[in-house]
């Protein structure tokens, strides 16, 4: 079943129509991938999906509810995480405190007064610092980290909370291919789990490797989708996306890993 | 779902506590060891230096240890420099000088309990002014604040039949006088602000606190991270000016008057920004520190060139040097050059081991006797 339903969603920038009435859903328990040229309204998607931009009309759904106008704090305690193109951490507090921030939502107000790192949320800092590779730099400033490192951070970040979709907005982007792969292994391991993902990215290797299924998206608008070698073979999608140019280039070799 | 794999072992608290340690950092005890250092030499300061003269620079720098302890709590944590918070001091004064006014209250101890109130009046006008201020970030917010200061000093000048207008209003002094006169109102300060700064430990280490970090380094992502940002900002901003609305009422029972220009006065906000900025904004020690040394310095100036304002230059100046020289404040910046002389001394260490390998706070420990496994994941 689709667990986010995205109907007629638009969205406009003064004269630029980021989204143009954009249709597609994303299955539960899959790793969904999201292409599409610079420009064709990825990163607005992700915004109004998790209330950082409203839309101009449509609506979002997430597991049957309307979720259109909630507020991106309300978006987070329904389930939805998120990371961003730019990645976003906070600098300033270190790489345990970054991942505390975001394992404390729901708690109620007296719980805020509590103390931000129990036994037990320590533990789970611990577990996720591992799997995400970071135990090193526990106690380091997260801006004092490497680009890559402050992804796996940001990445971290969003699974202490449990969230029952992430939503990746380029995770590729300069990272090298080591952590590239050992991304692609924590993304694989945690939808095993059952957690669902959206990945945004322009490495074609990285998504059609990694996802169950493609959308393609264009000017606005959900161009196709389906299996990753199904979206590859399209013309529709080439043309859209390369240029016809390119059609012999990098996409028709991007090879399944 | 459990992030299985990465945990075949389960960890105890004390090896999770070990992994996670900051080993460039004092330790807990060198900490509480400083504080009751320093709480101890504050504590004996007037009965050692008893002239009345250097104890009554000691009480106005105890009162403005309350506030900037306060200020920093709101300020200094989420990050939103407040260039308004004499508009609680200057209400703490009036509600004071007002009760103690249509109360008819006379003895000085009577006088001083009714000091908590102008805390909580502080906090209650924090409401609606933090609701319209709050709404706004950065440069727009640090002029707001100066504005809605004006406007109730404005208020204050302009409503006579309540404030007394332009000519003040004069607060009964309390009954005991003498040569110990100042002793009662350093030590209840410093008692306040002793409880300030408890206050501000507590926030520290609480889930509010932390998402008042959040907010401060990057306020959307925070809210994205499910964190209540409007409510933790008013919170903290309740807090912070409980404890200047404090520092008001002793103010204003201490010197005995209050005037609109003098309770609702700029130079008072650039006070508490300067003091935690010199010393550390959003650390627990630095606001301490500034207010000890910038003080009894602004006393001393105000003293000696009071007659005409050239002394701010001069404060302007000290200001900038400082800043240039230690730019985050003292604090922070000293805590660093302690972070890097330990990690240089350990790489030496190394060295003679014939270890090589960068340092990182992670690999000291790790390399530590009795080292937590933390060598897990890949990285």
């Amino acid at each position: 079943m689709s667990l986010i339903e995205i109907q007629e969603v638009a969205k406009t920038y003064g004269g630029i129509h980021a989204l143009d009435g954009c249709t597609l859903s994303f299955e539960d328990g899959q790793i969904s991938g999201l292409i599409g040229p610079n420009g064709s309204g990825k990163t607005t998607l992700f915004n109004v999906v998790t209330g950082y931009e409203q839309p101009d009309s449509g609506s979002v759904r997430f597991d049957g509810d309307e979720i259109t106008k909630l507020s991106p704090d309300k978006v987070f305690d329904r389930g939805i995480g998120r990371t961003f193109q730019l990645t976003r951490i906070f600098p300033r507090m270190n790489v345990v405190e970054n991942l505390h921030v975001a394992a404390q939502r729901s708690g109620g107000f007296r719980s805020e007064l509590s103390r931000w790192s129990s036994a037990s949320e320590r533990a789970r800092a611990k577990e996720v610092l591992d799997f995400v590779g970071l135990t090193r730099l526990a106690s380091e400033m997260a801006g004092n980290l490497s680009y890559g490192q402050q992804k796996l951070l940001e990445f971290g970040c969003i699974i202490i909370a449990r969230p029952r979709v992430i939503l990746l907005d380029e995770p590729a982007g300069g990272i090298n291919p080591t952590l590239l792969r050992h991304l692609a292994s924590r993304i694989r391991a945690l939808n095993d789990e059952g957690i669902t993902f959206v990945v945004v990215e322009h490495d074609m290797e990285f998504v059609m490797g990694l996802c169950h299924k493609v959308c393609v998206m264009h000017q606005g608008r959900t161009l196709c989708s389906g299996r990753p070698d199904e979206v590859r073979q399209d013309p529709l999608v080439l043309e859209a996306y390369l240029g016809t140019d390119m059609r012999e280039t990098d996409l028709s070799r991007a090879g399944v890993h | 779902m459990a992030v299985a794999e990465a945990a075949p072992e389960l960890l105890s608290p004390a090896e999770i506590d070990r992994a996670f340690r900051d080993p460039f950092s004092p330790s807990k005890r060198t900490r509480a060891t400083s504080w009751i250092l320093l709480l101890a030499a504050l504590t004996a300061f007037p009965l050692v230096f008893t002239n009345p003269a250097v104890t009554s620079i000691g009480v106005f720098t105890m009162f403005f240890l309350v506030a900037v302890v306060g200020w920093n709590i709101f300020s200094g944590y989420s990050g939103y420099i407040s260039i308004g918070h004499a508009v609680y001091y200057g209400f703490g004064q009036y509600t004071v000088a007002l009760l103690i006014l249509h109360l008819g209250i006379t003895s000085g101890v009577s006088e001083l309990a009714i000091v908590p109130l102008a805390g909580l009046a502080g906090a209650a006008v924090a409401v609606p002014v933090g609701l319209l201020v709050l709404r706004v970030r950065r440069h727009t917010f640090i002029v707001l604040t100066i504005a809605v200061m004006f406007i109730f000093q404005l208020l204050a000048f302009n409503f006579p039949s309540i404030t007394g207008g332009s000519s003040g209003m004069n607060v009964t002094p309390p009954s005991w006088s003498g040569n110990n006169f100042n002793l009662p109102f350093y030590y209840i300060a410093l008692g306040t602000a002793a409880v300030g700064l408890l206050t501000s430990w507590a926030v520290r280490r609480s889930k509010f606190g932390l998402g008042l970090l959040a907010i401060r380094d990057d306020e959307d992502r925070a809210k994205g991270l499910g964190i209540k940002v409007t409510r933790a900002k008013l919170l903290a901003l309740m807090l912070s000016a409980f404890f200047v609305g404090i520092a008001g009422g002793l103010y204003a029972i201490f010197v005995g008057q209050v005037f609109p220009q003098f309770a609702f006065t700029p130079f008072y906000d650039l006070y508490l920004a300067v003091f935690a900025f010199v010393g550390g904004l959003g650390t627990l020690s630095g606001p301490v520190f500034g207010a000890l040394l910038l003080g009894p310095l602004q006393q001393y100036f105000e003293i000696q060139f009071g007659a005409t304002t050239l002394y701010l230059i001069i404060y302007g100046v000290l200001f900038v040097v400082i800043l240039l020289a230690l730019p985050r404040g003292i604090v922070p910046s000293l805590a660093d050059r302690y972070r890097s002389f330990l990690a240089s001394r350990w790489r030496r260490a190394e060295e003679r081991r014939g270890v090589g390998g960068s340092v990182t706070a992670g690999s000291m420990i790790a390399s530590a006797p009795g080292a937590a496994p933390s060598e897990r994941g890949g990285s």
